[in-house]
């Protein structure tokens, strides 16, 4: 994105007004997230910066925060609850999802469009909607306040995403591939394994970590659904947040920034290396 | 680090097989559903700790959801399934869920501990103050609360000051609800306090009343749990809030924050016991044993010890005595001191299970507009 | 489907079949392979979510409470016609009905669940209802007078007009109070009172923050995602995790964020103050209104924009453009004429989901926009909990907002497809 040489004084003034007004957006994108960090190491229980914090004084800073919370049972206890579920969650909405994008990317799949948009509209319909329909009828079925109840309903919101990010690395895979390795002797399980696990690992993985993250991540319905004993740390934040915000939260913040940051990592190198994959490959 | 990171696991674990076992343990665990914060501590440390080193085995899991009390039960109830053993509740919810059937009926002469002196319980507690399902522990008073690092001059002093925000500039903290606001709302209008319910009963009083929160609602940000007017205050985001005077005092006492409590119109009122109806025989048996236990003089003398609100019963109060992390004596910040009761409005529940769905649904279109 | 072609067929299988029947049969096998491995999640999907909202559509317009704690008063009162008798009221054989319910209702404690129900539409009568049901096993026949002797409110038209309207087993009650309208005294639908409505407005206001937000995210995705599109790969990805990074933040992280941001105390009154832009007195109010919520949500809603609009910019080639302003065309014009609607399949992409997303939300509103700034979702979520809960109202609201977002969804489906959906 360099400017042209012969670019003259308007085009220039255009072309670095765009720059500062792209740096602008960038920075109400990230700035957010960056300043909750340093506040979750204030020594004081505020959340704006100290006067020791600001000259850089190490007593400004403390790790009083994370023991706050890593040493409370409940904090604890409720994290435990969240990685509970999520995981749980994920591992079912997975398997459900990549044997049914499986079927949806088979062109002798009838009235595709429909199931399709069926499958996605838990993310689209409103969580508060989802949460009253799912909370008066778990509540019939005697599911309310059981991790059981809260599981299935994380499931429903972590299926979507895995039957996108299934389905997308499908749409891109080479029918004629399977045909060549049965063509040349494999039988239906080698073919699985060998040609199609391998180009749909990438779709996978990213799809049970979005729902895993989604269900981490979760409020409104563990909210409705769940009582005192099955709480996620999501609920505990929301209401700690509601009623006196310490920098406790901001502590717990941090690390979720950790987690997404991690994943976020971990998606990016799944992306590049299919990249490679797909550049490889003969078509 | 590590050690943590294997504790969340091992919690992790605990959930997963809790999520199994919990059948068995059920009955002799009991969820208790309070109002959170500096509430629920003072009740586990005068009732459950107590009562814990008396009875092994038994678990206690807090809710901080009375807030939504009354919403919950019914919920439970229709759904056959009931998860809340006890709940901390209002007299005016107890009051309708016990009309809907949603609640034991509590009987005081066989469920409640007598005083010392042989006073039956149905005598002990402050006259009109037990209720057909409910048994009250504490009274409480809402009242306002200002930081007097926001006015060096001197801070209101009647609740017209708190309706006049120019003299007393800056935003106000006020419950998100009908109740309290429309009766202070007529107050700050020049409204006597004995003629307040007897308006409000009325629609050109009631618009009276709306007319007159009109007056601030640009200055209001509305909170909806207890814990929230003393972190406004404290956090500078208003001056003046309306507040449980238990969590002002603790404020006050335990973080030092510039508070002062303005007692001028405290509005009071019981809060208190009630049992969903539908728990297991057994489950009940436990229930009962602890609403006795907790309600007995002693258990309600010493929460006194913790938060400054007042016991329900007429024989705990010669045993308050001071407060137990500060040693400030605590009879002077009881909502039931004489010197605060002198202008007191005492909180009608009957007028407001009557006129409550009315009034509250106009106060919550009132909120939008 | 067996064809009565074989006569005609002269293709036949090694098994003697008609080709076109062997084919058919075979399409029809593989149909039935790809059904199989979608059916466990369908049928999961309909038992756990799907069955769920139905019901939930039909508990709005259920009516239980009345024809099940009411029965005899409800059979009763089928046949009473105002304009038969000189008061209008009902004759004798209600109130002994009545009568009979209260008694039985007193004796299940169950007179409360009829009453509250009835207290909400007719006020007033929760007092009525139980303190006469407390007294009405004394009560000697007739029971018409004895009632009215009791509670002269046994005398008014509108309670008994309420309990024959609302006997059925199906109401428009809630779907009606969910629209702001009510039953006037005659039992006409009309507008409820001015300082009643409140959900009408709700449901504009959401609507309109909506399209705020989402005209904000198209404001500031469109220079992000063009910037995007014409960095070289390496540059490109780079900035991408700047905008994947807050995507993947748990939204209560960032919401937690802008209460640390723009609090009264907060870090940008702060910073303004302690660059003498504003003074002490006149801090700027952020939070707890509509200002929080619209900053909070374009800020949480914008990588939704700029994901479909990158994806789309990122395939025209730039050459169109530089084509068209070597021909003379101004920069702008060109711009405008050949790129700008090449980008427009992306940008409605774009636009639909965050409105969609927009106009369900419930967290960030809840916790950043005080009494102005909250959406419908939170008037459902206060209609779910809290002291003035009304369970069916909630419902009714929700099942609106459902066909309004359904409907949206329904619209994105035939423009984009949601097999075109894609993250990162």
């Amino acid at each position: 994105m360099a400017l042209a040489k012969h670019a003259g004084i308007e085009q220039r003034i255009w072309h670095y007004a765009f720059l500062i007004i792209c740096t602008l957006i960038f920075l109400f994108l990230i700035f957010p997230i960056l300043v909750i960090i340093p506040l979750a190491f204030n020594a004081e229980p505020y959340f704006t910066f100290t006067e020791k914090m600001l000259t850089l004084n190490p007593d400004g800073y403390s790790l009083r925060w994370f023991h706050d919370l890593l040493g409370d049972a409940d904090w604890r206890r409720s994290i435990g609850n969240s990685f509970f579920i999520a995981i749980c969650s994920a591992t079912i909405a997975t398997g459900l999802g990549t044997i049914a994008a499986l079927g949806l990317h088979r062109k002798e799949m009838p009235a595709k469009g429909l199931i399709m948009a069926l499958l996605i509209s838990p993310m689209i319909v409103p969580l508060i909607i989802s949460a009253a329909a799912l909370f008066s009828f778990y509540a019939r079925v005697q599911l309310t306040n059981t991790f059981f109840g809260v599981i299935l309903s994380h499931v429903v919101l972590g299926i979507p995403f895995v039957i996108i990010t299934v389905t997308a690395s499908l749409s891109g895979f080479d029918q004629s591939l399977i045909r060549a390795s049965q063509s040349m002797g494999a039988n239906q399980t080698r073919t699985f394994f060998k040609i199609i696990m391998p180009l749909l690992l990438p779709g996978v993985i990213s799809g049970a970590l979005f729902a895993f993250i989604t269900s981490l991540d979760e409020v409104v319905l563990v909210n409705f659904l769940a009582s005192a004993e099955q709480r996620t740390m999501p609920v505990k934040m929301f209401s700690g947040l509601r009623e006196n915000i310490s920098p406790t939260i901001l502590a717990l913040a941090v690390i979720l920034v950790a987690i997404s940051v991690a994943l976020l990592l971990v998606l990016e190198g799944i992306r590049r290396r299919n990249e490679k994959l797909r550049g490889m490959s003969p078509s | 680090m590590h050690n943590v990171f294997k504790s969340t696991l091992v919690s992790a674990v605990v959930a997963a097989t809790f999520a199994v076992g919990s059948a068995q343990a059920e009955d002799q665990t009991l969820t208790i559903v309070s109002w959170g914060g500096a509430y629920t501590i003072s009740q586990q440390k005068a009732y459950d700790e107590p009562f814990l080193a008396d009875h092994a085995g038994v678990k206690i899991i807090n809710e901080d959801k009375s807030g939504e009390g009354l919403a919950g039960i019914r919920a439970q109830a229709a759904a056959g399934s009931i998860s809340w053993d006890i709940v901390d509740m209002l007299p005016s919810d107890a009051q309708v869920a016990c009309d809907e059937g949603l609640l034991e009926e509590i009987d005081p002469e066989t469920w409640l501990a007598a005083a010392a002196d042989g006073t039956p319980a149905s005598e002990d507690f402050i006259e009109g103050t037990l209720g057909e399902c409910f048994v009250p522990s504490i009274l409480y008073s809402t009242l306002f609360a200002f930081n007097k690092e926001a006015f060096p001059d001197g801070g209101p002093q009647t609740i017209a000051d708190i309706w006049d925000t120019k003299k007393f500039p800056g935003k106000r903290a006020l419950q998100k609800s009908a109740g309290k606001n429309l009766e202070w709302a007529l107050i700050a209008d020049g409204v006597a306090v004995d003629k307040v319910y007897e308006l409000l009963a009325t629609e050109a009083g009631q618009d009276q009343a709306f007319a007159s929160l009109d007056k601030i609602k640009d200055s209001v940000i509305w909170w909806d749990a207890g814990a929230q007017p003393p972190q406004m205050l404290a956090d500078g985001e208003v001056t003046i809030a309306s507040a449980y005077n238990g969590r002002i005092f603790a404020a006050q006492v335990e973080e030092n924050q510039p508070f002062e409590i303005m007692w001028t119109n405290q509005m009071f009122e019981a809060d208190g016991w009630a049992v969903p109806a539908g728990l297991s025989e057994e489950k009940l048996k436990l229930v009962k044993e602890y609403i006795k236990f907790s309600t007995d003089t002693q258990r309600l003398a010493d929460q006194a010890k913790y938060i400054s609100y007042g016991p329900a019963r007429n024989s705990s109060s010669p045993l308050v005595g001071k407060h137990e992390a500060t040693g400030v004596d605590m009879k002077p910040h009881m909502p039931t001191s004489p010197e605060n009761l002198k202008t007191a409005v005492k909180f009608n529940d009957v007028f407001w299970t009557e006129y409550g769905d009315t009034l509250k649904e106009r106060f919550n279109a009132w909120l939008t507009q | 489907m067996t064809t009565a072609s074989n006569t005609q067929s002269t293709l036949v299988t090694k098994e003697g079949k008609s080709l076109k029947e062997a084919i058919t049969q075979a399409n029809k096998a593989a149909r039935n392979r790809a059904l199989l491995l979608v059916m466990p999640l369908l049928i999961f999907l309909i038992l756990t979510f799907v069955m769920p909202i139905i019901y939930m559509l039909i508990q709005a317009a259920s009516n239980e409470e009345i024809p099940n704690y009411l029965p005899n008063t409800v059979e009763a009162i089928a046949s009473w016609d105002e304009s038969q008798s000189a008061n209008g009221l009902p004759d004798e054989a209600v109130y002994a009905a009545m009568h009979k319910d209260l008694v039985a209702g007193r004796e299940n404690r169950t007179i409360g669940k009829a009453a509250g129900v009835i207290n909400r539409s007719v006020p007033g009568t929760r007092g009525q209802l139980i303190k006469s049901a407390k007294k009405a096993k004394k009560m000697e026949p007739p029971f018409k007078e004895a009632l009215i002797a009791d509670n002269p409110k046994w005398a008014e038209l509108p309670f008994w007009r309420f309990i024959q309207r609302e006997s059925g087993a199906f109401t428009i009650n809630y779907f009606l109070k969910a629209v702001d309208r009510a039953y006037d005294k005659e039992g006409n639908i009309v507008q409820a009172k001015e300082s009643n409505r409140v959900y009408l407005k709700i449901f504009l206001r959401t609507i309109i923050m909506s399209i705020l937000i989402t005209g904000m995210c198209v404001l500031l995705a469109y220079p992000v995602a063009y910037l995007l599109s014409i960095s070289s790969v390496k540059k490109a990805n780079l900035l991408m995790i700047l905008v994947l990074l807050p995507f993947w933040t748990s939204l209560l992280v960032r919401t937690s964020a802008w209460m640390v941001l723009l609090g009264q105390q907060g870090v940008i009154n702060e910073t303004l103050i302690a660059i003498g832009l504003i003074d002490d007195s006149s801090r700027l109010s952020l939070i707890y209104n509509a200002t929080g919520t619209f900053i909070a949500m374009v800020h949480i809603l914008l990588p939704f924009m700029i994901l479909p609009l990158y994806s789309v910019m990122k395939t025209i080639n730039p050459s169109y453009l530089r084509a068209a302003t070597s021909m003379g065309s101004h920069p702008f014009r060109a711009w405008w004429k050949v790129y700008f609607p090449l980008t427009l399949p992306g940008m409605a992409a774009g636009v639909i989901l965050v409105f969609i997303l927009a106009i369900g939300y419930y967290i960030t509103p809840a916790l950043l926009g005080g009494a102005e700034g909250i959406f419908i979702s939170n008037l459902i979520a206060d209609n779910m909990k809290g002291t003035t809960a009304n369970f069916k109202i909630a419902m009714a609201l929700a099942s609106i907002l459902l066909i309004g977002v359904l409907l949206l969804y329904w619209v994105f489906n035939k423009l984009v497809g949601v097999d075109r959906l894609k993250f990162g």
